[in-house]
């Protein structure tokens, strides 16, 4: 049995209405190729996909791209609005360039790999997804997120981690301030492991053992009777 | 939400075309907020000892411009050329000074407010959709150096034409905002002891009013922001207009987006990369994502133009 190669379909999104779009993507069946001409910075680009499809995204997008995904490939040659990738179950998105505010929040699953920076609030109530960013991110990185792994290769803005729960956090540059309940842990044999799969994942080079990892102190993990006044 | 947009001309085909730009960008914003609508429009300056007057009548039956430039003219004892823009609007020139100029018009035309004065700046605004507001100003026709718009989701003060942005409050000067002030009243009656006078009750018009305080006493449009960071409490972003550039700031917090953009030709600043997308050249312009609590300003004023270096632009970029 011999494969056949499809060639993408193309929509143009200088001619076509994002409902339009999305519409087809939704429709979709597993293997099935798209390429996105034109997004311009609108909104919910390929966003609600539930099929094992492959979109290439030529351009930057506005808020909530490939929010609530699962199963798709998406990769995105540009930039990104804030709430890239909300809520993702599973698949993964990929951006060339860098991504606004609140990149992968309460995303559930599947892998976020962002090549330039991302800015405040990454990875926010993460539930476990995996979110690697080649560059830096802004303030509130993970906040209260529950599971799920954040890497980041550049530096880090204040409060990484506050309130965090179970996610594991690894950063290469410098982290501005630790959040509530947020602090350094050892780097050991497994999560220099863990950690070269992610960046291998999301095709970045970097030495494991350059990065930190940070995680929950879990002092708020339950409610003390004592703190009552 | 709010939208704002920002845009400052590099070279004089992008003047000509100014006002189409900043209609196209405040067009691709509507959905941000439909309330009301405003532009500032930097052109074509008067001579020192000159003033331009941006004029509101925002109740009742449109006035005779014609009458109240031919009162105002004879109030000043001197030649009055009015522009009417769209009914409501109205820009008069006078070879005068400001506050000369509008002390005679509360006497001939109590009814008409003055919301702008100086010798570049040009200012509309209307309650309604910016479509509206566009194609009454005729703002698709004007050349000019630099303009902000603005188009509100009311969240903190009524829906009239007053209370609509951009607020300007000292010469040459204007503020449009996304966000809300938390502070706003305590500085606004601060302000009024040190002499400011404010049209509303609006947060966003304390913050134009603190920045013409503090350039008034001697401080740089980049000096007024820090002290903004200072003393303004609340969300905010910025897009702030002089009679030679204009700044962009967003507050530490910054959850109110901004994207900035610049080519050869431009730069541009809104709240979201879709109406930068318009612009002719988009596509290939750098495009970042303004670090929250730092100043970014371009200025016409000297040879050529300043801007922040890349090396003072923090290594956060993005679209937002």
């Amino acid at each position: 049995m011999s494969t056949v190669e499809v060639a993408p379909a193309v929509i143009d999104l200088a001619e076509t209405t994002i409902r339009e779009l999305n519409s087809r993507l939704h429709a979709a069946e597993d293997g099935e190729g798209f390429r996105v001409l034109h997004p311009a910075g609108r909104h919910s680009v390929a966003a609600g996909l539930d099929s094992a499809i492959d979109v290439e995204i030529d351009g930057h997008v506005g808020y909530y791209c490939a929010g609530m995904s699962a199963s798709a490939s998406l990769r995105i040659h540009g930039n990104a609005g804030p709430g890239l990738a909300e809520n993702l179950m599973s698949g993964r998105v990929e951006v060339t360039g860098s991504a606004s505010q609140y990149a992968g929040a309460t995303a559930h699953g599947g892998l976020i790999a962002i090549h330039g920076d991302a800015s405040s609030r990454c990875g926010i109530s993460l539930k476990g997804a995996d979110v690697v960013v080649q560059g830096s991110i802004g303030h509130m990185g993970a906040f209260m997120a529950q599971s799920g792994r954040l890497v980041v290769c550049g530096d880090v803005g204040e409060a990484l981690g506050d309130s965090l729960y179970e996610a594991r956090l690894y950063v290469r540059g410098n982290v501005a301030s630790l959040g509530a309940d947020c602090i350094e842990k050892e780097l050991r044999d497994e999560h220099a492991a863990e950690l070269a799969e992610l960046l291998a994942a999301a095709g970045f080079d970097a030495e494991p053992g350059d990065f930190r990892r940070y995680g929950s102190a879990r002092t708020l993990y339950n409610f003390h009777a004592d703190r009552v006044d | 939400m709010c939208g704002i947009a920002g845009l400052f001309a590099k070279t004089r085909d992008t003047e000509a075309r100014l006002g189409t730009d900043l209609a196209a960008m405040l067009s691709e914003l509507a959905a941000r907020g439909p309330d009301s609508a405003g532009v500032a429009i930097y052109r074509d300056p008067v001579p020192e000892g000159s003033v331009k007057l941006s004029l509101l009548h925002s109740r009742g039956d449109e006035p005779d411009w014609a009458r109240v430039a031919a009162d105002l003219g004879h109030a000043l004892g001197g030649h009055v050329a009015l522009e009417v823009r769209g009914g409501s609007c109205a820009i008069a020139r006078a070879d005068a000074g400001g506050a000369e100029a509008e002390a005679c018009l509360r006497a001939v035309a109590p009814d008409i407010s003055v919301i702008a004065t100086g010798q570049a700046i040009e200012l509309m605004k209307r309650a309604g959709a910016p479509a509206e507001l566009i194609v009454r100003s005729g703002l698709s026709a004007l050349e000019g150096t630099h303009a902000l718009g603005h188009t509100r989701m009311a969240t903190e003060s009524r829906v009239t034409t007053e209370h609509s942005h951009p607020f300007s409050t000292g010469p040459d000067l204007c503020l449009v905002h996304n966000g809300s002030l938390s502070n706003h009243n305590r500085l606004r009656a601060s302000l009024r002891r040190e002499g400011l006078t404010f049209a509303t009750d609006n947060d966003s018009e304390v913050a134009a009013g603190y920045l013409t305080w503090r350039m008034a006493g001697g401080a740089t449009l980049d000096e007024a922001l820090e002290g903004a960071l200072r003393d303004l409490d609340g969300f905010f972003t910025f897009a702030v207009g002089t009679r030679d550039g204009f700044a962009v700031l967003r507050d530490p917090v910054a959850c109110k987006p901004a994207v900035l953009a610049e080519t050869d030709d431009w730069v541009a600043m809104a709240s979201e990369y879709r109406a930068i997308a318009v612009l002719p050249g988009a596509e290939d312009a750098e495009v970042w994502e303004p670090v929250p609590g730092r100043i970014y300003s371009w200025s016409h004023e000297g040879e050529g133009t300043t801007r922040p270096d890349a090396s003072t632009r923090g290594d956060l970029t993005g679209v937002v």
